[in-house]
């Protein structure tokens, strides 16, 4: 008897949807997709027990259901909430919820370090994502920031607990990829900390995946600290046969020109990795050589990346002297007559490596 | 006197050991109800007796219990929450010194209630020496037949054990209590699901406070509907509060729900007035996280009636003109203390206890202590008081468990009813080091507002 | 590392649980680490426990670091362990705490230099109505005034020799 399953009918922000009894209210949102999706620090839908701690997803149930339509008493985290028949939820619609989301940003970022600039996750980090919609223009904390000493964890993960929001995400990593988890989250409250306790390197084929569920620059590829921006490099989809059963070979290679800069696993429009791969991927295969292409990757959600590229914009056909009908642009001002920097006697094209002053006083 | 129910055997001497405790009617309501009703007739004479949980929220036990689920061939769970640390709380520590066997008859009938054949004390760490005391009663009722297999000849079976914790506030909270017991960090679960479907390894569980399980016995011995008869309205039965802070007689007192706060406050049968002659300036009647009210609101409603030791009475005009029961630690302040420096030590307290998983509380509660130093230390600015009150809110409502509240609401309620003496700590801040606010108006008749039509 | 008798204690405690749920002895079990090894956790001992209860040393660590019972440096023979939470504090704790201070010549947190005394402020204990207190080893002191902080220390000094 395949009765066709009963479908529950959810509102959220006024916008109606179907979904399956047990889905969450955050996932219903990401089935209706757009602005209305809460965002998430924390929970990530490939971690099992994931989610509840950041607060960020919090909603207002206006409606619990058909059949108990009294409304919830606090704002709920929708990423842990499971869809009642008839539920009506308020996420961007009610004032009260963008300003629990305001506090709780503010909160997070109270003792986030102001160090974008040189952090490797600038420009895909979720952080700075969220701060920029609901974050406030400065700071009202007054106090010394917690800090923490930077820690190797193995030779290709550093991790930077400074910049960590405390999502538990890599400890869920570690607990469902790996054997036997060998980093956690010690001490408490306000001194919580992710570690090893006694200063460990984590080994293990997939622990690496810690660095891409990490929604912050806590955790980083060490293969990649510094190398590039990511908004400069162009990703690009790739495969191949990984000798690891565990490991499915797909991934995004992060590319400059034809130099791999740094492998990650695919990830979807809200940042979470699609299939998980293993450390000799991530880490050991960075020459073009060892990949299939597929081609360009699109990132559609992540601000500074998908800016670079472009979307939606009509670049210019013309070169130059089209523009200006035919007539060759005119030299305004030759800069070596004022100027004794550079020499135009010098080639640059010839200098190896970058050029420095010391090639221009020969 | 007030009527008594749980210490009425108090003063007997060695009523903590077992054979004193049965010559003079203990295990008698066990008796009673093992041998001759039915787990479902003892949870209608509870449900009867309007019995609401004594660790602070007050929800009615019987109800909670109804809720526990009963799928085949799953065990369930009692724990007994003896977590007790709420500041201010020191009632259930007594409980398990002076009158364990009290506590274990508790658990036999409510464990056979709800068909549970394993227990478990869950007691704070710190409370050392208590579990030897817990342990040696739990051995000499199974030696007599208490517990252990067949009890009494009944077919139920029971074991008790004692887990110690280890110094965390927040094991006070069920889902923390379970996941600490479970031997993890004690980081407070997302509910639901609730412990009564999905508890102690996964299993339904029922989380009690130790008052609240020792006060079964005597509703066993008199009746749910005559237990009922005690206290006031909604607020049945007798609690227990423990008295502390700038008083005469500290210390654990029955009461039953049908006295003035007045009369708690200033009698010699309770706490005997104000220590060394001084007056009344502020109290919190139910545990650090309760709202502090200044005097003239603790002893009057704000439409000017008299402040009774009940659920209702003491929650009287919501937070704005009332405070909670809560889990009776009744902490009494006067004309000498300073409210900043108060509820500091509080904000100190929650900061030192959050788990840190929720953002807000782990944050938050922090930031209100550091706010809270400056002031204390003269470095306060008058802005510092708005933003408390904007920190607080935020924090409030919007964590999992809560402690989010629990750390909120003290200062709320310091600020909303004191604001004054933040702002003299602010202003004169080299005299703040030398003397205190004092009792300023604090304990000045109300201005009876006209009823306000609904 | 521990005697025979205290694994037949380990062994009682796990018997507590139902089958395969031995993790839920470790606070238990930590105790009494701790009660053997000088009054602290090394993370030798940690890893100790750990193999006992057949779980892994980061499960340990967390739980340890989460608790503030338990010690992960080195202290003094005798703990003082004085609670400083508002009804303590009314009772005037902050008193007792600076006459320790001085009396021991000690900060709070600091173990004096003979290795007998650690100095730690707490929050609530529990024992409101007896205040100012303080923890030391398994009981209570109540009702501090500084004659009897005067006499519990010298209670310590004479049983330490």
């Amino acid at each position: 008897m395949a009765e066709e399953k009963k479908l529950f009918k959810v509102k959220i922000d006024n916008i109606s949807v179907e979904v399956e009894p047990g889905t969450t209210i955050l996932n219903a949102a990401r089935q209706i997709g757009g602005d209305i999706v809460p965002p998430a620090m924390c929970y990530y839908s490939k971690l099992k027990g994931s989610g509840g701690k950041c607060r960020t997803c919090l909603v207002k149930v206006s409606k619990g259901s058909d059949a108990d339509p009294r409304p919830m008493p606090k704002l709920v985290a929708s990423c842990r909430t499971t869809v009642m028949d008839g539920m009506e939820v308020a996420n961007i619609t009610s004032p009260e919820v963008l300003e629990a989301r305001k506090g709780v940003v503010e909160f997070l970022l109270l003792n986030h370090p102001l160090d974008c600039p040189v952090c490797d996750q600038a420009g895909e980090c979720h952080l700075q994502d969220l701060s920029y919609e609901h974050g406030a223009d400065s700071t009202r904390y007054e106090f010394k920031r917690r800090t923490f000493d930077k820690v190797d964890i193995g030779d290709k993960i550093q991790l930077h607990m400074t910049r960590c929001i405390l999502c538990y995400r890599c400890v869920f990593t570690a607990d469902q990829l790996t054997e036997k988890r060998e980093h956690g989250v010690l001490g408490r409250g306000e001194a919580a900390e992710i570690g090893t306790y006694i200063q460990q390197s984590l080994d293990n084929n997939f622990i690496g995946n810690v660095i891409d569920v990490c929604p912050v620059g806590a955790l980083t590829d060490k293969t990649f600290r510094f190398k590039n921006r990511v908004w400069f490099l162009k990703p690009v989809d790739a495969h191949r046969e990984c000798n690891d059963p565990k490991c499915c070979g797909k991934v995004a290679l992060w590319m400059r020109g034809d130099e791999v800069f740094r492998v990650t696993a695919r990830k979807d429009k809200y940042g979470e990795v699609e299939e998980w791969i293993c450390d000799t991927c991530r880490f050991d295969k960075k020459e073009v050589k060892d990949w299939v292409i597929e081609g360009p990757r699109k990132i559609e959600r992540q601000s500074v990346i998908s800016q670079g590229h472009y979307v939606g914009v009509n670049k210019p056909k013309e070169t130059l002297v089209e523009v200006l009908d035919g007539r060759q642009p005119k030299l305004l001002l030759d800069i070596h007559n004022i100027s004794e920097v550079n020499k135009p006697n010098i080639d640059l094209s010839q200098i190896n490596g970058p050029a420095h002053s010391d090639d221009f006083n020969k | 006197m007030g009527r008594k129910l749980l210490f009425d055997k108090a003063h007997i001497e060695g009523i903590r050991y077992y054979d004193v405790y049965r010559a003079n009617g203990g295990y008698g309501s066990a008796e009673k109800a093992l041998k001759s009703m039915s787990p479902d007739q003892v949870l209608d004479e509870v449900k009867k007796s309007g019995l609401r949980g004594r660790g602070g929220a007050g929800f009615p036990t019987g109800m909670k219990w109804s809720f526990i689920a009963k799928p085949e061939g799953v065990p369930r769970y009692l724990v007994c929450n003896a977590d007790e640390s709420e500041p201010g709380t020191f009632k259930d520590r007594y409980l398990m010194e002076f009158l364990p066997h009290l506590l274990i008859e508790g658990l036999l009938i409510s464990s056979y209630t709800l068909g549970c054949n394993s227990c478990y004390i869950y007691i704070r760490g710190e409370y050392a020496w208590i579990p030897d005391i817990l342990e040696e009663a739990i051995a000499d009722a199974k030696k007599n037949g208490w517990l252990g297999k067949n009890i009494q000849g009944t077919g139920f079976d029971l074991e008790i054990y004692v887990q110690r914790g280890a110094g965390a506030y927040i094991c006070g909270e069920e889902t923390a209590l379970i996941e600490s017991l479970e031997g993890k960090r004690g980081n407070p679960r997302i509910k639901p699901p609730f412990p009564a479907v999905k508890g102690l390894w996964d299993c339904p569980t029922v989380v009690n406070n130790v008052e609240t399980l020792a006060t079964v016995v005597p509703i066993l011995r008199i009746g749910g509907e005559e237990y009922a008869k005690y206290g006031t309205g909604k607020s049945t039965g007798t609690k227990l509060i423990s008295a502390c802070g700038n008083i005469n007689k500290p210390g654990v007192y029955e009461i039953e729900m049908n006295i003035s706060v007045e009369e708690f406050i200033y009698s010699d049968e309770y706490c005997g007035g104000i220590a060394n002659g001084k007056r009344l300036k502020a109290c919190i009647p139910g545990g650090s996280s309760v709202p502090i009210l200044p005097a003239n609101l603790l002893l009057k409603t704000a439409k000017g009636e008299p402040r009774m030791m009940t659920y209702e009475s003491l929650a009287d005009g919501g937070f704005a003109t009332g405070t909670m029961l809560g889990s009776g630690g009744f902490i009494v302040l006067d004309e000498d203390q300073c409210i900043v420096k108060n509820t500091l030590t509080f904000a100190r307290f929650y900061h030192h206890e959050s788990c840190g998983q929720c953002s807000p509380c782990r944050e938050g509660t922090g930031w209100m202590k550091r706010v809270l130093l400056n002031i204390e230390n003269g470095k306060g600015k008058m802005s510092d008081i708005d933003l408390l009150w904007d920190i607080q809110r935020k924090i409030e409502g919007n964590t999992i468990c809560p402690l989010g509240d629990a750390a909120a609401w003290p200062v709320a309620a310091a600020i909303r009813h004191f604001r004054d003496e933040f702002e003299w700590h602010v202003l004169h801040p080299e005299e703040a080091t030398k003397r205190n606010y004092g009792l300023a108006h604090y304990a000045d008749p109300l201005e009876i507002a006209a009823p306000a039509a609904v | 590392m521990f005697s025979e008798e205290k694994l037949n204690k380990v062994k009682e405690i796990i018997a507590r649980y139902p089958a395969g749920k031995q993790k839920s002895a470790l606070i238990p079990v930590l105790h009494l680490a701790q009660e053997v090894s000088g009054g602290w956790l090394s993370s030798e001992t940690m890893d100790y426990v750990a193999s006992l209860l057949q779980i892994t040393p980061i499960e340990v660590y967390e739980v340890a670091t989460f608790y503030s019972m338990f010690n992960l440096q080195p202290v003094g023979q005798y703990v003082f362990e004085v609670c400083q939470t508002g009804p303590c504090m009314l009772r005037g704790s902050d008193n007792i705490i600076d006459y320790i201070k001085k009396k021991l010549d000690i900060g709070v947190g600091q173990t004096t230099k003979d290795g007998l005394f650690t100095l730690k402020t707490v929050e609530c204990l529990g024992a409101c109505g007896y205040a100012p207190m303080m923890q030391l080893g398994k009981h209570y002191r109540e009702h501090l005034t500084p004659e009897k902080v005067d006499a519990i220390i010298e209670e310590c000094r004479s049983k330490a020799n």
